[in-house]
């Protein structure tokens, strides 16, 4: 049974206001049969430190990841993982996290990769829980273990691979990284070899829009009004466009993702979760430096 | 020395005694329990003195960490490196890298300091529990250190 949706005014005004709750609603909700409430960090240790009661830990680099293969785990895989955490197909699930809620963004994509039909974000994530002195415990519950069906992944919605990428070549695509990364200069750091890429520089005709800026200072997300402001006015992009995001590795890409769809309604978004780490490295790719978004070149078939 | 000891291939190859007995508490133990360990240093990281908690521009920020962390390297008259990290409680994998890394190399020669393996944070036998990518600001920590013990022994 999914639980009611939060009423509140703020969210009423986004395009799918049942895809987020308040940090009032989930203190309100805790503890309700059919809520289960998931951690996603950046930092693996964090729930350790402190969490929501009740709630589990969802790490996206050794449980959301194949181990092996660069990809997600698989349907059987997805149902083990739901299984281990207690988490039933039909449960209400609400996703928190820490940095914005970024790493909480796209254990949500990937819980839609899966097509949970419930899956939700609290808004405002896991600093603002903190910040409001709302309980917190570092007990750890003993989930039940439950038959979470296998199903099938359906990627071609809301993924892109790089072959997507290139045949929408010319489209709209978003850029989420900093500035530094944006225009290249940030690939030959001093000190630094691990940077992961042998080039520098975005994908030819990407818009910058750091992911951040959807958050306000409070880790929620900026109002409709602000939201349609960045990517609407200043960026051009209308809700019926075809939108491929992108980043490093996919995470950061997963909240603008859920901002362009869920809260602003666009039809057609996906997320490229190669991201840099892919196209940076990959042979003869085109590749933009500098700050100008770029021509994209004829598609090379 | 044991035939061991000598293995240019293990964990602890190169390592001064404190830090090597701290990788040898890693890997002696399962995968999982490792990051119970880390989160343990991450508990044990003091605060900074009051020095320096006063005065926050001696601190140098970790750019490659996603948390704002900062570290200060003392080298004393004795030629001995003390190493001062200040990381918020949001970042404990951070933290727990930090301690590891105050505990194997407080008081150590400042020599001994630079020749650290710069892999010294991946010795402990967490690459399956916390992703390269993390780990990438924690080699951005260690390099740091170097610089300002250089620094500290140039003059």
């Amino acid at each position: 049974m999914a639980l009611p949706h939060d009423g509140d005014e703020k969210l009423a005004a986004y395009a799918h206001p049942e895809k987020l709750v308040t940090t009032a609603w989930l203190a309100e909700h805790l503890g309700e049969p059919g809520l289960k409430v998931v951690e996603s960090d950046e930092d693996v240790l964090l729930w350790d430190t402190g969490h929501v009661p009740g709630s589990v830990k969802v790490d996206w680099h050794t449980e959301l990841n194949d181990p092996v293969t660069r990809d997600y785990v698989d349907g059987e895989g997805f149902a083990a993982l739901m299984s281990r955490k207690g988490i039933a197909r039909e449960d209400t699930v609400v996703i928190y996290g820490d940095k914005n809620n970024w790493w909480a963004a796209y254990a949500l994509w990937v819980f839609t990769l899966f097509g949970h039909p419930d899956v939700r974000l609290l808004d405002g994530g896991r600093a603002k829980w903190i910040a409001e002195g709302r309980e917190t415990t570092t007990e750890a519950p003993e989930p039940q273990p439950t038959d979470y069906p296998v199903v099938e992944r359906q990627d071609a919605s809301i993924r892109a691979f790089k072959e997507d990428v290139l045949a929408h070549l010319g489209g709209r695509l978003i850029d989420v990284r900093s500035p530094q990364e944006y225009t290249g200069e940030r690939t030959h750091m001093p000190d630094y070899p691990e940077e992961g890429t042998v080039r520098g520089g975005h994908i030819p005709g990407a818009d910058s829009v750091p992911w951040a800026r959807a958050a306000a200072e409070d880790g929620t997300f900026r109002t409709r009004e602000e939201l349609e402001a960045i990517y609407q006015r200043e960026k051009g992009l209308a809700p019926a466009d075809d939108v491929i995001a992108y980043c490093r590795i996919g995470e950061r890409s997963s909240h603008t993702w859920f901002v362009l769809q869920h809260l602003l309604g666009f039809e057609k978004v996906r997320n490229y979760d190669g991201s840099w780490t892919e196209w940076g490295n990959t042979v003869r790719v085109p590749i933009v430096k500098g700050p100008d978004k770029g021509e994209a070149p004829a598609v090379r078939r | 020395m044991s035939a061991v000891d000598e293995d240019p291939f293990s964990p602890t190859a190169g390592l001064p005694p404190a830090m090597a007995e701290i990788v040898e508490d890693f890997q002696a133990l399962p995968e999982r329990e490792r990051l119970q360990l880390l989160l343990e240093f991450s508990q044990g990281l003091p605060p900074l003195p009051p020095h320096l908690a006063e005065h926050p521009e001696l601190l140098e920020r970790v750019d490659e960490c996603q948390s704002p962390v900062f570290v200060n390297v003392e080298v004393d008259d004795a030629s001995r490196v003390h190493l001062h990290v200040s990381a918020p409680p949001e970042a404990p994998t951070t933290r727990g890298f930090a301690g590891v890394l105050r505990e194997g190399l407080d008081g150590l020669p400042a020599e001994e300091v630079l020749q650290l393996p710069p892999d010294v944070c991946s010795r402990l036998g967490l690459e399956q529990a916390v992703s390269p990518l993390r780990m990438r600001g924690m080699t951005g920590m260690l390099a740091r250190v170097k610089r300002q013990v250089r620094v500290a022994t140039a003059s």
